[in-house]
């Protein structure tokens, strides 16, 4: 009977984190080594994206960002240089904005491709339409990076975290966190920082 | 077979109503537009509040003094950090003599003038107000607590018995029942 509470317990755990509309974003979500979840999430050029579009990808950045944040606005230029620098070696930047706009308007799909085409974003930008993805990645913050393997067994977690350590001067960076793990993983050698942190906006629900 | 389904029920109750509160408090909180972060530049004119980078700050984070510290992160740009304020500045006037705020800015340089500074006069901000600028978060994030994952609001309150660290926002209502635990 114990076993049946718990792994009841367990299952009801399991449906709320899948049915609730928004789950909170602290209690899971991936781990180093988990297998991510693909998406068809609308892009800014109105066609919907998925990861399995890029067959010959090697991986993906797939950032969390939006336009309101200054944390995000801060990161802009440095992820059109990551997309810039990597696309060509195989993982692209997929960009995902995981807020509302009915709570921040500032990241409406009007306002985003406003912001892309400023900027002259290089990758697709995408809106996380009702909230579903965002939660099962476990992304708190943004901007909030996941850079994911493509293997056999599906796409695979292999950092979380921040891009670089300074998000004020991109010239004072000594550490580039997520260069760095991209460029282990392209070499198959082991990512030596897996997770880092950062200050960052929440996420609005 | 009934057991579990009850347990089922009544986890499904307290779940979704934490679940509520969370999203009501999440829903409240907003950034400023991009617009402001690019348009205002870093006045020249000396800022009020003291500037530290971590190494300087962490001092703060181990007063041995007889009061309960209660060390609030807060950002203009963040709206559910200024939702609290007053009930931290509420909690630092009531109890003077046994509790000390220091409210920690994260903003950014280029508000500190333009944003932080008017913020904190036009609200009349009497708790001690400092700014913490370093921007190697991955090393001082986890210095400050363990299982801080970044987020703001977040406050950490602790006298010379114990400390507790909570990434979240409060109620005036909670702020007091935590500070009780320090207090009694």
């Amino acid at each position: 009977m114990k076993t049946f509470k718990i792994l009841g317990l367990f299952a009801l755990i399991l449906s709320l984190g899948a049915f609730t509309l928004s789950p909170d974003p602290m209690d899971d979500g991936y781990k180093i080594g988990d297998i991510a979840t693909d998406f068809s999430l609308k892009n800014i050029d109105g066609n919907m994206v998925s990861l399995s579009d890029y067959d010959s990808a090697k991986g993906f950045l797939v950032i969390f960002t939006c336009n309101t944040c200054p944390y995000a606005v801060a990161y802009e230029d440095r992820i059109i240089a990551l997309d810039e620098q990597y696309k060509s070696k195989g993982v692209p930047v997929i960009a995902i904005n995981p807020n509302n706009p009915d709570v921040q308007s500032g990241d409406s799909f009007e306002k985003m491709k406003q912001r892309a085409a400023d900027k002259g974003f290089t990758f697709p930008y995408l809106l996380d339409e009702g909230q579903e993805i965002f939660p099962q990645y476990g992304a708190t913050r943004t901007p909030h990076v996941y850079l994911l393997e493509k293997t056999s067994q599906g796409n695979v977690v292999r950092y979380i975290g921040a891009i670089d350590d300074n998000y004020q001067d991109a010239s004072k960076v000594e550490d580039t966190f997520v260069e760095d793990a991209v460029d282990a993983m392209l070499e198959g050698q082991e990512i030596e920082v897996k997770t880092t942190r950062a200050i960052g906006c929440t996420i609005k629900v | 077979m009934k057991n579990l389904l009850l347990l089922g029920v009544v986890s499904l109750i307290v779940l979704s109503s934490c679940k509520n509160k969370d999203e009501k408090e999440e829903a409240e909180d907003t950034a400023v537009e991009s617009q402001v972060a690019e348009n205002q530049s870093t006045n020249e004119e000396a800022v009020k509040f003291p500037i530290y980078n971590f190494e300087n700050f962490e001092p703060l984070l181990h007063k041995e003094g007889d009061k309960t510290y209660v060390v609030n992160f807060w950002a203009t740009w963040c709206k559910p950090c200024i939702a609290e304020l007053p009930y931290f500045e509420k909690v630092n006037a009531e109890q003077k003599d046994k509790v000390e705020v220091i409210l920690v800015s994260l903003d950014m340089p280029n508000m500190w003038k333009s944003r932080l500074e008017p913020f904190v006069e036009n609200k009349g901000i009497k708790s001690e107000v400092v700014i913490l600028d370093d921007p190697k978060q991955n090393d001082w994030i986890p210095k400050v607590a363990e299982e801080w994952g970044g987020g703001i609001p977040a406050t950490l309150i602790y006298n010379k018995d114990k400390r507790n660290f909570y990434e979240r926002g409060f109620t005036y209502e909670e702020l007091n029942t935590e500070l009780n635990k320090f207090l009694n």
